[in-house]
């Protein structure tokens, strides 16, 4: 339990998806500039790698690693599929991204008509491929994983909702034309990525 | 993904030549004012990530470049025969295809840099770069300014990852390519950590952007 504490606390605030490894930026600079969709992607971000990593650990780890297909009897004992790991991730990652997409239509369309455009983006958001490549390798079990998908998800969330926050406030201040806008943002980025720097060597 | 979808009308004649005017401008215009990183916002997590020395930024650019170049132009010979939607799995198929390639290859032959690239090889399937000029370019227009496109925006994208990478490695570790510079010339360098960090990077892509936008008059109202 301590383990899984500790793996938890280390995804969202030490090995932040965003201020330590800076995956799935675009949408974060892209879609950050209210805090109302900012929150409607986070959530809907945390969903996706809560589901994926799992998944892609079971094919990680039944399909993939060499020798995995042990359990297909012993001819399949020297396979070694571990080529096909980018292209299985990334159509589990479409895949259930457009399950998600279909579902949440189906069981509820208010969420879905906020969301509506977001949900088909979170395919190419690098913190997903990213989150599960990283597990890959690291030793994880499948619950450990599981932990860590919701972990790395919840760090994204955190940050684009406080940079969302910080954006909307911008609005009142006078910076330079031409930092406006995308440059600032980037300033920003990099002086909240200062912050969590803070975090490093916190364990439990 | 805020791509700006760059309606370039190719209205191509029987007899355009290759390097006609508009060709011409699909190479050069993602160097500046419409470049993929400061402009369109594309590609950006791995921008910050792999700057951090000269040798995997240049070689992660000719990946990318690579990848975006290839993928677009069998996209384009394939355009009109995608289903609109399921399109986005075919587009992520062929891109992994792609990369997949390219980090056979790279592990084949530079291992020591494909290791220091770690995951961001693979991520490339997942730049938005890459699907962002299938989705606005390379789903309308014919195969040549679909490559012609891929190349630039790949050029745009080395543009930007070079520089931040040189100014990052010569004032956060004092050499370039690994070769000490400030050594060679005798002179004691302690190297300003602060670069070598991914705040470092965001504050460093910021102040580029700034100096581009002030040159070309390029504005965002907030």
């Amino acid at each position: 339990m301590e383990n899984l504490i500790n793996i938890g606390i280390r995804s969202v605030f030490i090995d932040n998806m965003i201020f330590a490894y800076f995956l799935g930026m675009c949408s974060f600079l892209a879609i950050s500039k209210k805090v109302k969709t900012a929150i409607g992607l986070g959530v809907a971000v945390i969903f996706v790698i809560g589901i994926t990593v799992p998944i892609n650990w079971l094919i990680q780890n039944y399909v993939l690693v060499p020798g995995a297909l042990a359990w297909l009897g012993d001819d399949f004992k020297n396979i070694d599929l571990g080529f096909l790991q980018f292209i299985v991730f990334i159509s589990v990652i479409a895949a259930i991204t457009q399950l998600t997409e279909m579902a949440v239509e189906k069981f509820s369309p208010a969420l879905y008509g906020t969301l509506g455009i977001f949900l088909p983006l979170i395919a190419v958001n690098c913190s997903v491929l990213g989150a599960a490549l990283f597990m890959v390798g690291r030793p994880y079990n499948l619950v450990e994983a599981t932990v860590f998908g919701i972990g790395s998800g919840t760090g994204w969330m955190l940050a684009i909702v406080a940079l969302a926050g910080v954006r909307e406030k911008m609005k009142y201040s006078n910076v330079p034309a031409p930092l406006r806008g995308l440059g600032i943002t980037f300033i920003l980025v990099g002086l909240m990525s200062l912050g969590f720097l803070s975090f490093l060597g916190f364990s439990i | 993904m805020s791509a700006e979808t760059a309606e370039v009308e190719v209205v191509e004649k029987k007899s355009e030549p290759l390097f006609s005017k508009k060709n011409k401008k699909l190479l050069t215009n993602p160097l500046d004012i419409d470049n993929p990183i400061t402009v369109q916002i594309l590609g950006v997590c791995s921008a910050l990530a792999v700057t951090t020395q000269m040798k995997p930024a240049f070689v992660m650019s000719l990946g990318l470049m690579i990848v975006t170049a290839s993928s677009n132009v069998v996209i384009s010979f394939m355009r009109n025969s995608i289903p609109s939607r399921i399109r986005i799995i075919v587009q992520l198929a062929i891109v992994s295809l792609w990369v997949i390639l390219v980090d056979q290859i790279l592990k084949a032959y530079v291992y020591d840099v494909s290791k220091q690239l770690s995951v961001f090889v693979g991520l490339i399937i997942t730049n938005c770069i890459v699907m962002g000029r299938l989705e606005a370019f390379a789903m309308g227009n014919k195969p040549w300014p679909s490559f012609l496109d891929g190349i630039g925006n790949g050029l745009g994208y080395g543009l930007i990852l070079m520089t931040v990478a040189f100014v990052r490695e010569l004032f956060g570790a004092g050499s370039l390519f690994g070769f000490k510079v400030f050594e060679s010339m005798g002179v004691r360098y302690t190297g300003n950590g602060l670069l070598l960090l991914p705040a470092g990077a965001c504050i460093l892509v910021g102040i580029v952007i700034w100096i581009q936008r002030t040159l070309n008059g390029h504005r965002e109202s907030h």
